[in-house]
């Protein structure tokens, strides 16, 4: 993993004194407050409904064992012992003192960790596969250039006040892990004619207008990745629309332009930076990939494991095949049961560390389903890992399962929810908390968002659910059907909304319409694409007056 | 009205912008001799009886376009980009514009709403004077507000080599 060299220790000190410097300020009423608001927000400060929101970047999905500890004991010492995993790499704190940021950041900064960028209109994190170096599937490791295009954004003198915020995900295997098609910008490398590249997809985007994105480029050499999303952003910074913030993310741009007349003006910028400063070295590559080369891997022999139900009920969802013989990776669950999908306490991640040291090299990733991986476990050691996770709570066999579910903070965190997504997540796992259910149930995407920004991605969820405000009560509107990977897809809307206590009531007979119908070895998805939304529609309002009819009920009530 | 930092110090200003007054248009506004800095569109109008001047200055707003000026831009003693909020970020681009594609070397002056914590950034695409608001503590950012970071990682006009290509 990638290992701080001087100039890189330098700049994070550096902005950790600037931040300190500009709390200051603001605090001596130097900086008002509308001034201060862009800087606080570029170091992942946002101000909330109960308190500031802290967002702690983890470039790329990467951290060591060091820095978990560290976010543990920021989380103790600053917070209330526990933090929150996003959909975008990062860490989210609900409680620190504004005042103590900038002595955060310092902490943060010994461990090679930072805030730099992680919300405000400017470069965010980038992130990619979690599985990244170890997938089965992998053509690439897209980490080495993840990291070059870290540094590349890290204060960008001509983007850091963009129209509204931007947004780039990589991906270096067969199957899309980064959901590419639903960022402002995607990569996917590839390798066409023994040359490194990536296919580069522009204007993608979840929220309010959820877009997919189109392929601007089919094949741009690695090299050239720098100075091309130079002329992207030039083209976006310069033309994209800033009277209105719900416009003015790039996809509006892509959108309004069409496609060809959008690539044809960032092919014109682009022919001046083309073969410039900016293109990457071979020995810049090499400097960096050579932070991420392989781990000493040991020889595995045979493999005996327990046959225990509940052990073998966990190797099925959450071990993961990996291309080293004997090894597999494995993710931890941060959704038990009754716990807020994705949060994690300080006591928690000190286990994780302590695992990560003992059965992964010291690293582990954390994954855009707000999960954690050890992507390098022996498979002797597995059983080890889950009675040692499952102690601990962390081994919720439930990866990719309807409880394994997507969630943001919703209403009960966030200064932009509609409504709460939490209690939802977890009547849900309530109703789904039988095991061998859940089994039978198979594979299903659940994502839950409180609001039309939809950090929690509702609309790739097979079963999305998106909180809305009518009339200041909390409705939850349900989408069928959408889906990350290479065939991504936005859902559709099922019909009317429905209030929270009929939400668990709603996706168990939308499970049932699925396990009515499936044909054997079916996916819920897979039966989805055959059989269309109308027979879950149809259950889901079964008795239910809409339209016409409850316009009449109302009338006559 | 704002306090003018050049070469590093406080500097006096006097350069004027026209004002295009109600009832005029960019074609029949009167032309005033000395420091001054014309928007785009008298310029754009009046280029025959302005191009003569030794003194000559444009002011560009955020959504002029520069490339309507690419082949003007040496006859241009000082040019301004105007920041009216400081989170509109286009200038930044004008600025990297002018001085990379266009090569102008004249005056490139970052008015408007600028404020400390954008010194740096704008010195990086390439102005080097600037207008710092009213009221803002001019000392304390001649100071400190263009060195908060001692080296970067792109290019930008400043430094066109990325740390990358420097590293020894």
């Amino acid at each position: 993993m990638y290992k701080y060299d001087a100039i890189d220790r330098q700049l994070i000190n550096e902005r950790v004194a600037q931040f300190r410097d500009q709390v200051r300020r603001w605090k001596a009423g130097e900086l008002a407050d509308d001034e201060f608001r862009p800087l606080r927000l570029q170091n992942g400060l946002y101000i909330q409904r109960h308190a500031p929101m802290f967002r702690i970047a983890v470039p790329y999905g990467m951290l060591n064992s060091a820095q978990l500890r560290a976010m543990a004991s920021v989380a103790r010492k600053y917070d209330r012992g526990y933090g929150h995993f996003t959909t975008r790499h990062n860490l989210q704190l609900n409680w620190p003192k504004i005042e103590d940021v900038p002595e955060i950041l310092a902490e943060l900064a010994e461990v090679e960790l930072h805030a730099i960028q992680t919300s405000g209109n400017c470069l965010r994190n980038i992130t990619t596969d979690q599985f990244a170096g170890v997938a089965a599937d992998e053509i690439i490791d897209p980490r080495p250039l993840a990291e070059i295009m870290r540094q590349w954004t890290t204060f960008h003198p001509e983007f850091a006040f963009l129209p509204r915020k931007f947004k780039i995900a990589i991906s270096g295997t067969e199957e899309d892990r980064a959901v590419t098609w639903f960022h402002d910008i995607g990569l996917h490398l590839k390798v066409v004619d023994g040359q490194v590249g990536f296919t580069v997809i522009v204007g993608g985007g979840l929220g309010r207008t959820p877009i997919r994105g189109e392929v601007i480029r089919e094949f741009l050499p690695w090299q050239d990745i720098l100075s091309y999303c130079e002329a992207i952003l030039r083209v976006y910074n310069r033309f994209g629309r800033r009277d209105n913030a719900y416009k003015a993310r790039i996809k509006i741009l892509v959108q309004a332009l069409g496609i060809d007349a959008f690539r044809a003006q960032v092919e014109a910028e682009w022919a001046h930076g083309k073969g410039g400063p900016m293109t990457i070295t071979q020995a810049e590559y090499d400097r960096v990939a050579a932070h991420f080369t392989a781990p000493v891997y040991e020889t595995v022999g045979d493999v005996e494991l327990p046959d225990e139900k509940p052990f073998l009920n966990w190797l099925a969802r959450n071990t993961h095949a990996h291309k080293v013989p004997g090894y597999a990776a494995v993710t931890l669950s941060l959704k038990k049961h009754g716990i807020a999908p994705g949060d994690i306490t300080s006591e928690q991640m000190e286990v994780v560390a302590d695992l990560a040291d003992r059965y992964s090299f010291g690293e582990l990733r954390i994954s855009h389903e707000q999960n954690i991986i050890l992507a390098d476990v022996k498979q002797t050691d597995l059983h080890a890992v889950w009675q040692q996770s499952r102690a601990a709570g962390l081994a919720t066999p439930n990866i990719g399962l309807l409880t394994g579910m997507i969630c943001c903070p919703g209403g009960d965190f966030c200064d932009l929810a509609n409504a709460k997504s939490i209690p939802i997540a977890n009547a849900i796992q309530a109703r789904f908390d039988d095991l061998d259910y859940l089994f039978d149930i198979g594979e299903i995407d659940l994502n839950i968002s409180g609001c039309m920004n939809a950090c929690g991605h509702h609309h790739v969820g097979h079963i999305g659910v998106l909180g809305v405000d009518k009339n200041d009560a909390e409705f939850y509107q349900v989408t069928l059907g959408g889906r990350q990977g290479n065939d991504a897809k936005l859902g559709k809307v099922i019909g009317p909304s429905f209030a929270a206590d009929e939400m668990p009531d709603a996706v168990e007979k939308i499970i049932q319409v699925y396990l009515e119908n499936r044909h054997e070895d079916e996916r819920f998805i897979d039966t989805f694409d055959r059989i269309g939304i109308d027979p879950f529609k149809n259950r889901v309002y079964e008795g239910r007056a809409h339209g016409k009819a409850k316009a009449a009920q109302k009338e006559a009530a | 009205m704002s306090q003018l930092i050049k070469n590093g110090a406080a500097a006096a200003d006097s350069w004027k912008t026209l004002e295009i007054g109600e009832g005029e248009t960019p074609e029949t506004v009167a032309l005033p001799a000395g420091d001054i800095l014309f928007p785009l569109a008298v310029w754009q109008a009046r280029k025959s009886e302005l191009v003569g001047r030794e003194c000559l200055g444009l002011l560009l707003q955020p959504d002029d376009k520069v490339e309507d000026v690419a082949a003007d831009v040496a006859r241009f003693t000082l040019i301004a980009v105007n920041f009216p909020k400081f989170v509109d970020g286009r200038g930044y681009s004008t600025a990297a514009l002018l001085r990379q594609r266009y090569g102008y070397t004249g005056e490139l002056r970052a008015v408007g709403n600028v404020l400390h914590d954008q010194l740096f950034f704008m010195k990086r695409v390439g102005f080097d004077s600037y207008a710092l608001t009213d009221g803002k503590n001019l000392a304390y950012a001649i100071e400190r507000g263009f060195s908060p970071f001692g080296d970067a990682y792109q290019g930008a006009t400043d430094q066109p080599q990325p740390y990358f290509r420097r590293r020894a």
